[in-house]
């Protein structure tokens, strides 16, 4: 690049100084932080992986009634706790059910809780940290004794007892994941407000007159989202193990509709006989779970301000 | 600086632990109908219920009874089971012993699995090392520790004979027996927390390894191992402590899982008896004791970052 004094005697004669013309060479598409981090994400080996096989469990839950081989309710007393078979790919239960069957349509009830608890969290847990982060005093330190008050209670037992009170069913479970992730939206959209309201942009937006409103909604909230869709991502796989835990307990969906958890509940007390009644379910969450840690682990990489 | 540091801590736990209580207590609003029939069992004899009724003041306001519930609370009254007959308080001091050395176990393992990958993973970054340690690290948050006991029952217990499938034996009465049967659920729990731990490991040590004094502890012509271990460890642990002490809450959510599968009966199993039996006052007495026991725990993590790092007592 040319010197500072060089380029300033290239303005003063009205010629293009190069720092212009170098980004001016840039495709469009470079200046776009967005395109620019889903263009990196594209490159993550990893992650690419990891959506491939999230659109696969997807596509799987969807089509669940066109691809699943058998009705994932019918029981065979003629076919119980059967292995391997060119009739059963993945053996059949304790009551003869097509364990295949049900690992496609258990793919349903995962997913569902996955997106539907996030989808919770995130409704409640952004607005509540945007608003205490955003206007402070005490709104801030009530939302942020209450947001302690629920990451005081793990995770898991916060919602077991949720579950437990509101009474057992997916819905429920759904409801109790959700409510008991949001402290963790709420603490780092706060976090993330606070870093970007003392911004020059912000300031300049509240300078020239506009509302509270739009200036939280239009210029802090699209520059603290990709920290919490990167958070957002690795909820979904902590909130499938969640759902998948709840059921194992018998807190999530009830039998005899099929989820990965009821059923390795089911196949705990068969372990000796039938151990593939346990195996696939198993693998099916493990794979799910690693999908959702490998597209996040890429997607913070791609969002990361720094290397962006 | 460290009184003033102390009471700001202190400060904040008690608004935290009000609003705990307000939310355990809030849990029993969300039963349809009347609580006391509801936690009276399926026989509603009209004694307990009526005894409920008194006990938990339901002519008086929610904020009263409230406040009621919360004296009771303060003065060591968790409640009572209703199936067990005994206090939810004496309940989990019967439990809280066997979770306790599975936790202390299960952290061990993870401390050990978790650190020493941690660090030949910043070692060799980019290496192989380093490849196999971000895959256990990836593995270990990705499987579900009940699946990963019942896979290990299926080898270690069904197929090797090695070790029992289930149950618990106390250590008083027979130690050798009493980590026979604690070792594998252990070592199940611990898998999640040691992949949490190889991460943060990982992170910490390659921070410090790029700093000024490893440099020179390096051109002073100092063993490869005395530089990782006495000088770049050492600091690189403080963070790692404290975050290991944060982890116990995650060993409690886990335990619930873990004593299901082998059949242990600590506070985790307790508590999905209490959901099971309908037992309300356990699984809210549960709670609560895990939340403050969590709380407090945080408090000392703080504290032991304050005490071991000289630049925050500077």
């Amino acid at each position: 690049m040319k010197p500072v004094e060089t380029i300033l005697a290239d303005v003063a004669s009205g010629a293009a100084p190069d720092v212009i013309a170098d980004d001016a060479t840039l495709e469009p598409a470079e200046r776009k932080p967005w395109r620019r981090a889903l263009r990196k994400l594209w490159r993550r080996r990893g992650a690419m992986v990891g959506l491939a096989f999230v659109v696969f469990f997807v596509l799987l839950a969807v089509l669940a009634p066109y691809v699943s081989p058998q009705d994932p309710l019918a029981t065979s007393w003629s076919a119980v706790r059967k292995g391997p078979t060119a009739a059963h790919w993945f053996g059949t239960d304790e009551i003869g059910r097509d364990v295949l069957s049900r690992v496609i349509w258990g793919a349903r009830a995962s997913l569902l809780a996955g997106l539907v608890s996030v989808a919770i969290s995130l409704a409640v847990g952004v607005p509540l940290g945007l608003f205490a982060g955003y206007v402070g005093r005490w709104p801030d330190a009530l939302i942020s004794r209450l947001t302690d008050a629920l990451l005081a209670c793990p995770f898991l037992i916060l919602a077991i007892a949720l579950a437990a009170f509101l009474g057992p069913s997916l819905t429920n479970a759904m409801i109790a994941i959700g409510v008991a992730a949001t402290p963790i939206f709420i603490r780092l959209t706060r976090a993330q407000v606070l870093a970007v309201k003392v911004e020059d942009y912000v300031e300049a937006a509240r300078a020239v007159g506009n509302s509270h409103l739009r200036i939280a909604l239009r210029h802090v909230l699209p520059n603290v989202l990709p920290p919490i869709i990167v958070q957002g991502t690795l909820a979904i796989a902590a909130a499938v193990i969640a759902e998948a835990s709840l059921s194992f307990l018998g807190l999530g969906q009830q039998p005899p509709a099929p989820s990965w958890g009821s059923m390795l509940n089911t196949a705990k007390n068969y372990v000796e006989n039938a151990p593939w009644m346990a195996v696939w379910p198993g693998l099916s969450i493990f794979l799910l779970v690693l999908s959702f840690n490998l597209l996040g682990d890429g997607l913070r990489d791609a969002l990361d301000p720094r290397q962006i | 600086m460290m009184l003033r540091y102390l009471l700001h801590r202190l400060a904040l736990i008690v608004p935290t632990l009000l609003f705990v209580s307000m939310l355990i207590f809030g849990l029993q609003q969300l039963l349809p109908g009347d609580p006391a029939l509801i936690l009276a069992g399926e026989e509603r004899d009209p004694q307990v219920i009526a005894y409920l009724h008194e006990k938990m003041h339901s002519d008086q306001p929610l904020p009263v009874r409230y406040l009621y519930w919360l004296d009771g609370v303060v003065h060591g009254d968790l409640g009572e089971s209703l199936r067990i007959q005994k206090s939810v308080l004496e309940l989990i001091e019967e439990k809280l012993p066997v979770t306790l050395q599975l936790a202390v176990m299960a952290m061990l393992i993870a401390l050990v699995i978790g650190v020493t990958a941690g660090i030949v993973s910043a070692v060799k970054k980019d290496s192989i090392w380093d490849y196999a340690a971000n895959v256990f690290a990836l593995w270990g948050l990705s499987t579900p520790n009940f699946w990963l006991g019942i896979m290990l029952i299926l080898l270690i217990s069904v197929n090797l004979g090695w070790l029992p499938a289930s149950g618990y034996v106390s250590p008083f009465e027979d130690l050798g027996a009493n980590l026979k049967s604690m070792i594998m659920p252990a070592f199940v729990l611990g898998n999640a927390i040691a992949a949490v731990l190889m991460r943060h490991t990982r992170s910490a040590m390659l921070q410090v390894l790029n700093t000024d004094y490893v440099r020179t502890a390096r051109a002073k012509g100092l063993d490869e191992k005395v530089v990782v271990l006495k000088h770049a460890l050492r600091n690189a642990l403080i963070p790692i402590v404290t975050l290991g002490a944060l982890q116990f809450g995650e060993l409690f959510s886990g335990a619930v899982l873990t004593e299901q599968v082998f059949t242990i009966p600590g506070f985790g199993k307790l508590i999905v008896d209490a959901v099971f039996n309908r037992d309300y006052a356990v699984v809210q007495g549960v709670v609560l004791f895990t939340a403050t026991a969590y709380v407090t725990l945080n408090l000392l993590a703080d504290l032991a970052y304050f005490l071991i790092n000289p630049r925050m007592r500077g």
